[in-house]
This record gives structure tokens, C-alpha cells and sequence, in this order.
């Protein structure tokens, strides 16, 4: 079971949380104007790395806040955690 | 030493207090101890501890246990025990026994309580960690415990320390990310024999932890030779200690076969406990080492350069007759006859832990064994015998067995518990498999219950050979916990039958209950399923209750819909924005049925949204999506819609709802609720009130999910059971008739409603159901932008349409098929162009009914369709989804 780092309320058993998608796709502004292929990049494709992704989580049994974090998707290791809307911390090493 | 009495096969034995099985079956002259699984072959006790591949048994006495290695169970009064052949069965009945569960949050967890792991949780002890130290054996010492030595006080005194908490019988089974461990601690099987009332059997421990040691010690291995699985021969660290331990005295004579100075070591234990040994055959051409001098010193014969090849068994008492010892490529072999071969073939670390969570131990050719020796992470460090410290003076050969034929091949032994053979691994090389991955799917080895904690090396040391590569360029070892098998009722602890998963009940359930209603399961709601009277099965009674809906009033408990109190100045302007049609243009006191799609233009959910105040909606969702509905709200309002100042909360439980329904619903209401003027001009299709109703303050809504006239009596939710007592009362003189989700479903589906989830399952737009009316031209909304993609837009789609077989006493299954008439005889496979969704036999129409999906289903109206089932085919005719009450006459009364 994973030990998730909650911004607002520290590491949590992953029990309390729910897993959400990719960090930083954002819903496109324009979305009348842009072509299907635009859309369909935002709508189907995400990135599936092997290695550091930033995810987004929420803590559903928690403080139900959304937050994003890094987390090295082979030793299942946590980066730095960051709130919506904060800048992203740079990928770790 | 008190006497303990216990059952083996039927027959009685007599042990003493504090031996396992495996010895008190010695000590009782028990050698050929069972059948192996496949092949039918004499086993015996090999090994010590959790290692042991044959010596399984069933317990049949106090909690039971469906299997177990005899060398780990402690015997106790009382204890009734059958051997297995490899399988094992389980218990019919519930077990009584009571299982606990604890949670630890800790500096250190030490797993193994040996000489290394109590040096360790010293050293970490005296730095003022917080310490917990597991061990699976009943006392402290490891190793030294089975040499029958004393541990050294100063090791001891850790146990004493206050931020030390010792668990004996605690076995740590697994580890996983972040420092989280499950440990197995064993309280009462080693007391006696009995089902506890107040004492929990098994301890499941759950700790979190900066750091764990692993302090796991090593088992060690076997070698493959021609019968080397007969019984009498024994791993000899095994043998040593059963014979000069426990004093064990069924061997009278041994031959010693080795890789390593472990072998002299236990020749010496053995020679020193009075049992004479014959001879050492130590594979390697020289040795060297105080162990080796001390067999010298007594006289032992010692061969270099020689190793078992064959074995051979008495035949009457099936056990060992004689070994053959030879060369190495199995040339110039001598028969020796002894009651016991003695097998050291090397140490295999226990790295078991570490791999569970990606940890690759590393291939240490000197001491012939993967390690973690230098191998560490944040988590995870190791020590003694796991991080390589063997001690001792071993030095060990890289030899895992002789050359054999063919002929020896298939009764030389890799994996005795899967009766896997040399053979079997020749012939894995042969089909091309060359990774210890492969060869272990392909020859089941280490798929037992020992997961091949003696055979795991092993079996890459003779892939290796075989390809002339070093064990560590076949693969590496990776393991799956449990480390042992655990009981499941230990996992569950408590949690077991009623508590296995919460139950939700509205506060109604109680009414619905006495009056005999079985109940269906919606996520963890209980839902009444319908109502029966007398001897009544489900098809007559929901055929009852959809008339008396349709032709008086029925009454229904909705209190389970999923209900989100949406309050905040931008709230209607949110939901514009996640539902497909328009909010922020309802009035107060009215109630909209609104549509939610992903971001890919697919319906997820529905549901009845009330407009209670200028910035405060009440949002209804399916049942079983409230949870996932609040969640995708909260997500857009913090991640893409900061701004928007909505807060959402979920009142599911807050409120009951009874929902009268039928055309004399609006006398019953008007009798309920006296001061409420119920008429379609004061009260409209979709408005909502407040009055009281039974005394009671409620908000009436004309929703209706039937399409009759109804209302929804909505109160606190401590006042539902009051309301429905009070309806049931009030309601005689109309003959209301309550009914369940059965009828609710078969009454939705006659006027074409679908339910989300089962008419749909996240591949339908609202057109794709038919539904363009609720998707707003006027405004944007989550996931319009995907209406207009190429595949959403394309024509052909997969769209809702209403199947009436032409027979009408005829129901489709639910979840057919549905093919082209003109394929209606054809044999698979048969291209289908749909499926059934809903399917029922409605008393309003005086048939059967259904709806599905059908390809380019909107323009096919009028046609037909074959649903090919087993032995039959039902044709139907495709129509539009409304089968009743086409003119929506019935929903104003």
C-alpha cells in the first residue's frame, strides 16, 4: 500500500485516496476552435512514462482536496506534492 | 518434559511439549512420511522450518488448517492431524476461531530474530528508534535456537529495552512500497488444541515503517540426483539438528553429501550425537577450514571430488537403503548403505521480502547463493546471512547435482512438492525456454505452496549448466507474498460475514423487511426487490404491483438516490456547465432532469436537479454513481473552475423519500398533507412544495419515473419510516401497494427510460439514446466539443430502439445478442448489429417488451430482427423506446 503525501494533510495509506489521471492536461480554452485532432489528444491521450509522472490524486477519505504529485512510476517512489494551480516542482533526478 | 498426546493418520502418538510435528513424528520412528502429489513417490521430512517441501499435513483439531508443514507446527494435547499428498482440501464449516488485526506505526521493523537481527535492533534501539522485531521461531536466537545454544545476554537485552516490542510466532509475509509490512502472529496453536473464545488465534499486524531490516537468515538446499527425494535423505542442517537437538534417534548411520563446510559441521554434530558417519563426500577436490579439521580429527572418512549420484529404498519400510557415491560426471559410483544421507547443498538467502518490492538480489559467486550483500534502499536494508555475512568457514562449490542419464533424470528431484524432475528442466531448455521465468511456467517449479524457497536456486544453477551461463544470467529470483500461506479469516480479522462490507439502509429498511420483501443489492445499498403476497414468486408479484401503480397507487422507498447539496452564487452557472442541458434558467421551487457526460461526450450519469433558492440546487444522481458524481464535481471545481464559488455536499443520508405513484396518488396526497392544494394548476408536473405532510414539514416533488401521476414526499431522513407508515395507512381505502426496484424498472422501461448502467455502459451520447432534446445549442458543457468528432457524428452508430417480439409471451434474455433477420438460422459466427438491454413482461401492455442497442437502430424503425439463442431464435420488431402512454396523458393524473 502506498504512502501518499498529502499537501494539506501529510503521507496518508493510499486507501484514503483516489486515484485521478495525468497532472497537467489542461481542458483546452478554445474548444469550438480547435480541430478534431486537437480535441482528440486531450480527450484520449495521456502520457504513460516509464519513470517520474506527475499525477493528479485526490484525498477522497481525507480533506477530499485535489493535489499533484510526482511519483516514479517503477519504484513507486513519491516526488515533491503540489497544490492546483501551484507551479510545478521540476521532475526529481 | 510434559507429555503431549496427538493424532497422525488416525493412529495415537505421544511427543513432548514444544516440539514441532516433524520431531515428534521422528522421535515416533516416522520416516516415510507421505506420497508425493503426482508421481506417488515415498517422501519424508526434509527440512526444518517453513522450507519443508514434503511433510504437509491437514489439522483437524481446534481452528483447523487446511494445510501446513509438520516442521512448524508445534503439537499440543489434543492435536488431530492428517498427512497430505501435496494437495490439500478445505474446511466446510465456518471457522470459529477469532482473528485480530493491529496497526504500527514505527521506526524499524527487524524481520528475524537470529544473532544478525538482534545485533541490528540493538544497534538501531540504542539510538532511541522505535523498534519492532518479528520472528517466526518461539524464541529468540535464530540459528543458535536450533544448535540448541544459548543466545549471549548482551544480544538478549535489546528485548528488554521500553522502544523494543519482541513478536515471537510473528511472520512477516509481505512488504510493499513505502516501509508498509503484514506480519502473521500465531497466539494460541502452540498452547493447546482449542477454539478460543477471548483470544485471537492469529494477530495480523499491519506496520508502517521508515526502515526494515531484514534479518531472515537462509534455508538451505537440496542436490539433484537420481531418488534423492527418499525418504531418510535430509537436508543436513535439518538432520543435525533433529538428531543432536532434539535427540532423535532413528538414524543409526549417515553419509553426509556436501558443497561446503556446512556439511562437515553437521557430520561432526551427528558423529557427536551417536550416529555413525560413514563418509563425506564433499564435491569440491580439497577443503579446508576449522570444520573440516574437526571432521578429520574424529576419524571420518572424507572423499573429495565425490558426490551422490543414486540413491536406492527399502523396500518395505520406504525409506533410504543405500546412496551411491561417484564422480562428479557420475562415473566409478560405490554404494554405501545408511539410514540417513545427509544433503548440504549450499545456503539460498531469504531475499524473499526485499524482491516483493522490485529489489534484485545480487549473484555472490563465493558463496554460491543470491544475496543482498550490498543491495539496499531507503526502505530496505539487510543483514546476516540475507546481506551475504555466512560466517563460518564455508566455501562453498557452484554444484547443484551430478551428471545424470535420462534414466536418472526423471527421478532426480528439482522441486519435490510439484514432483518436478532434472528431466522436466532438460526438457524446458529443450522447447527453447532459457529464463527462469519461462521454465517455471513451463515445469511448475516453485508454484507450490514453498514457492520454492529450497528449489528456486536450484533450478537457475541447472539452467545455468545446462546453458553454460552462471545462475545469475538465467534471470533473477522474484517471489510474490504471502512469504508463507496464510489463512484468510487472518487477513479478514473481524471483518467476516456481516462486517465484510458496510451495508447501507434507509432509515425505511425495518418496514420493508417485516413486510418480507428480499432485498437486491445496489452497490452497498439494500433495496427492496418487490413485495410478494403469500406464496407469490417475483414474475406474479411485479405483474401485481406495475397494475396497481398503473391503475391506482403504488409506493416506492427512493430514499437511496444519491442527492449532492450544490449551494454557492456561481452555482447555477456551474451546473451549465457539467450538465448537457440549461440550470441557470430553472426557477425556484422547479426541478429539471439533467444529462452528465465525460469529456468524450458519453452520458455517465442522470438525474433530477431541484432549484431550492437563487443559489442553492439539490442534485439527485443513479444510486450507485452518487460517490463518483460528487467526486468529478469537486475535481472541475478545483483543478479547471477556482473561480466559480459552488460548494457541494453529499446529504444522500439526510433525507428520506417515499414516492406515491398512480392516478389516485393526488387523493392520497391530498389526505396526507391537508394543506397542500394538490391540483395540476397549483401543483405542476415537475414543481415542488413544502407542507406537511402526516405532521410532518416535507418538500412534495411531481417527479415522476413511471410516468404517472406522482409525488415524491422528500422529509428529514429520521421521519422516512413515520411517512411510509403513515402512507400504508392512508392508503388502504386507495389499495396501495408498495413495490420494489423490480417493478420501478419494468414501469420505467414502458415509457422508454433508461437506467444508467444497464441500458447504457459509457459508449452513448444523449442522440445515441435519442435524447437531443437535452443537450443545449445555447451553451457549452463538459464534453460538447466530442459531439462533433468524426466517429461521435458519424451515422451507423450504435443507437436506443425498442425490441417487441412478435411473440409476446416470448422475454428476450437481457444481454442477447441481436443479428440481421437474415441471419436468424445461420450458424456462428454471425456478425450482431446490437444487444438487448431491458427486457420485461408488462402487465400494461399484456406482453413482453424491450430495449437495446441496434446499429443505425433510429432509422430501422418498423423493421425486424433475430435474437439467436441456445436452441432458439426469438425475431422481434424494432420500434421506437416508448411503449406506453405515447402521449405522456398519464403524468398529470
Amino acid at each position: 500500500m502506498l504512502h501518499i503525501p498529502c499537501p494539506w494533510c501529510g503521507p496518508r495509506d493510499e486507501t484514503e485516496f483516489h486515484y485521478g489521471h495525468e497532472a497537467g492536461v489542461a481542458y483546452p480554452e478554445e474548444r469550438e476552435l480547435i480541430s478534431d485532432e486537437q480535441w482528440g489528444k486531450y480527450v484520449f491521450f495521456r502520457a504513460n512514462p516509464k519513470g517520474w509522472h506527475a499525477e493528479r490524486w485526490v484525498h477522497s477519505a481525507g480533506c477530499r482536496r485535489w493535489f499533484n504529485v510526482w511519483r516514479n512510476t517503477i519504484t513507486h517512489e513519491f516526488g515533491p506534492t503540489y497544490k492546483p494551480f501551484e507551479p510545478q516542482p521540476k521532475k526529481p533526478a | 518434559m510434559s507429555k503431549v498426546k496427538f493424532k497422525f493418520d488416525g493412529k495415537k502418538y505421544k511427543g513432548r511439549k514444544g516440539d514441532s510435528l516433524a520431531t515428534a513424528l521422528l522421535r515416533n520412528g516416522i520416516v516415510h512420511f507421505t506420497d508425493s502429489a503426482y508421481r506417488d513417490r515415498p517422501r519424508g521430512i526434509i527440512g526444518l522450518g517453513h522450507e519443508e517441501a514434503n511433510a504437509l499435513v491437514h489439522v483437524d483439531s481446534g481452528a483447523g488448517e487446511p494445510m501446513y508443514p509438520a516442521t512448524v507446527l508445534p503439537i499440543t494435547d489434543g492435536l488431530v492431524v492428517r498427512s497430505l499428498s501435496g494437495v490439500g482440501d478445505l474446511p466446510d464449516t465456518r471457522d470459529k476461531s477469532r482473528y485480530d488485526k493491529k496497526y504500527r506505526h514505527v521506526d524499524v521493523v527487524v524481520v528475524g530474530a537470529g544473532t544478525a537481527g538482534l545485533k541490528a535492533a540493538g544497534e538501531q534501539a540504542r539510538a532511541g528508534k522505535d523498534v519492532v522485531i518479528c520472528d517466526e521461531q518461539d524464541r529468540p536466537g535464530g540459528h543458535l535456537v536450533h544448535l540448541g545454544q544459548d543466545v549471549p545476554t548482551d544480544l538478549l537485552a535489546v528485548l528488554d529495552m521500553p522502544n523494543v516490542t519482541y513478536l515471537p510466532r510473528t511472520i512477516v509475509h509481505g512488504l510493499y512500497d513505502q516501509g508498509y509490512s503484514v506480519a502473521s502472529e500465531r497466539r494460541t496453536d502452540h498452547l493447546d488444541s482449542e477454539v478460543h473464545k477471548k483470544k485471537a488465534r492469529m494477530r495480523t499486524w499491519h506496520f508502517r515503517a521508515e526502515k526494515t531490516i531484514l534479518a531472515t537468515g537462509a534455508y538451505q538446499r537440496h542436490l539433484v540426483f537420481a531418488n534423492n527425494d527418499l525418504p531418510g535423505i535430509m537436508l543436513s542442517h535439518a538432520a543435525a539438528t533433529y538428531v543432536a537437538r532434539d535427540g532423535v534417534d532413528v538414524f543409526k548411520t549417515a553419509v553426509v553429501v556436501t558443497v561446503d563446510n556446512q556439511g562437515y559441521r553437521d557430520a561432526v554434530r551427528l558423529h557427536n550425537a551417536g550416529v555413525q558417519v560413514l563418509a563425506i563426500a564433499d564435491c569440491r577436490q580439497s577443503a579446508s577450514g576449522p570444520s573440516v579439521d574437526a571432521a578429520k580429527a574424529l576419524g571420518i572418512t572424507i572423499m573429495n571430488g565425490k558426490t551422490a549420484v543414486d540413491a536406492c529404498i527399502k523396500e518395505k519400510k520406504k525409506t533410504v537403503k543405500c546412496v551411491e557415491i561417484g564422480n562428479l560426471d557420475g562415473t566409478d559410483s560405490t554404494c554405501i548403505e545408511t539410514d540417513l544421507v545427509a544433503v548440504s547443498g549450499g545456503w539460498t538467502p531469504t531475499v524473499h521480502l526485499g524482491t516483493y518490492i522490485g529489489v534484485k538480489p545480487k549473484w555472490d559467486a563465493s558463496l554460491a547463493a543470491f544475496t543482498f550483500g550490498g543491495v539496499s534502499n531507503q526502505w530496505l536494508s539487510s543483514v546476516g546471512m540475507v546481506a551475504g555475512d555466512f560466517g563460518g568457514d564455508d566455501s562453498p562449490a557452484i554444484f547443484f547435482g551430478p551428471q545424470q542419464s535420462e534414466t536418472q533424470a526423471l527421478d532426480a528431484f528439482v522441486d519435490f512438492q510439484r514432483d518436478a524432475t532434472l528431466r522436466d528442466v532438460r526438457r524446458a531448455i529443450k522447447a527453447g525456454m532459457q529464463s527462469i521465468e519461462h521454465v517455471k511456467r513451463y515445469t511448475a517449479i516453485g508454484t507450490a505452496h514453498d514457492q520454492g524457497k529450497t528449489s528456486g536456486t536450484i533450478t537457475m544453477g541447472l539452467i545455468g549448466a545446462a546453458l553454460g551461463k552462471q545462475p545469475d544470467e538465467i534471470g533473477s529470483l522474484t517471489f510474490r507474498s504471502p512469504f508463507v500461506p496464510v489463512p484468510f479469516a487472518s487477513l479478514a480479522g473481524r471483518e467476516r460475514g456481516k462486517l465484510a462490507d458496510p451495508v447501507r439502509r434507509t432509515p425505511i429498511h425495518a418496514l420493508h423487511e417485516a413486510a418480507g420483501a428480499p432485498m437486491e443489492d445496489v452497490g452497498q445499498w439494500k433495496r427492496p426487490w418487490f413485495f410478494p403476497k403469500g406464496k407469490e414468486d417475483m414474475h406474479a408479484a411485479v405483474l401485481r404491483e406495475c397494475a396497481a401503480v398503473r391503475d391506482g397507487v403504488g409506493v416506492m422507498d427512493a430514499s437511496t438516490l444519491g442527492k449532492i447539496d450544490i449551494q454557492g452564487p456561481d452555482a447555477a452557472e456551474f451546473l451549465d456547465r457539467v450538465y448537457t442541458n440549461m440550470f441557470s434558467s430553472l426557477k425556484v421551487g422547479q426541478s429539471r432532469y439533467g444529462f452528465m457526460c465525460g469529456i468524450d461526450g458519453m452520458v455517465f450519469d442522470d438525474g433530477v436537479t431541484t432549484r431550492l433558492g437563487e443559489n442553492h440546487f439539490l442534485m439527485t444522481t443513479t444510486t450507485g454513481g452518487a460517490a463518483k458524481v460528487l467526486d468529478w464535481l469537486e475535481e472541475w471545481l478545483y483543478t479547471e473552475w477556482p473561480d466559480l464559488k459552488v460548494y457541494c455536499t453529499s446529504v444522500t443520508e439526510h433525507i428520506s423519500t417515499v414516492a406515491i405513484v398512480g392516478p389516485k396518488s393526488r387523493n392520497l396526497i391530498a389526505k396526507l398533507s391537508p394543506g397542500l392544494d394538490a391540483s395540476n394548476e397549483a401543483f405542476g408536473f415537475m414543481e415542488n412544495k413544502y407542507a406537511d405532510v402526516a405532521g410532518i414539514p416535507a418538500r412534495i416533488a411531481r417527479i415522476s419515473f413511471s410516468g404517472e401521476l406522482a409525488y415524491e414526499i422528500n422529509v428529514e431522513a429520521w421521519y422516512g419510516a413515520h411517512i411510509w407508515e403513515a402512507v400504508m395507512r392512508e392508503g388502504k381505502e386507495f389499495g396501495i401497494t408498495p413495490y420494489g426496484t423490480e417493478t420501478m424498472h419494468v414501469l420505467r422501461a414502458e415509457k422508454g427510460y433508461v437506467i444508467l448502467g444497464q441500458d447504457t455502459d459509457g459508449t452513448q451520447t444523449p442522440m445515441d439514446l435519442g435524447m437531443d432534446w437535452i443537450v443545449s445549442k445555447k451553451k457549452d458543457f463538459i464534453g460538447k466539443r466530442s459531439f462533433t468528432r468524426s466517429d461521435t457524428a458519424r451515422a451507423g452508430r450504435h443507437q436506443l430502439v425498442g425490441f417487441m417480439p412478435i411473440d409476446g409471451s416470448e422475454v428476450i434474455p437481457e444481454g442477447a445478442y441481436v443479428v440481421e433477420a437474415s441471419n436468424a438460422g445461420q450458424k456462428p459466427p454471425v456478425k450482431h448489429v446490437g444487444y438487448v438491454t431491458s427486457s420485461y413482461m408488462s402487465a400494461a401492455l399484456g406482453r413482453s417488451f424491450a430495449m437495446g442497442m441496434l446499429a443505425n437502430g433510429q432509422a430501422r424503425h418498423g423493421e425486424e430482427v433475430a435474437i439467436p439463442l441456445r436452441g432458439k431464435v426469438i425475431m422481434a420488431k424494432v420500434t421506437e423506446p416508448l411503449f406506453f402512454d405515447k402521449e405522456n396523458t398519464r403524468r398529470d393524473g
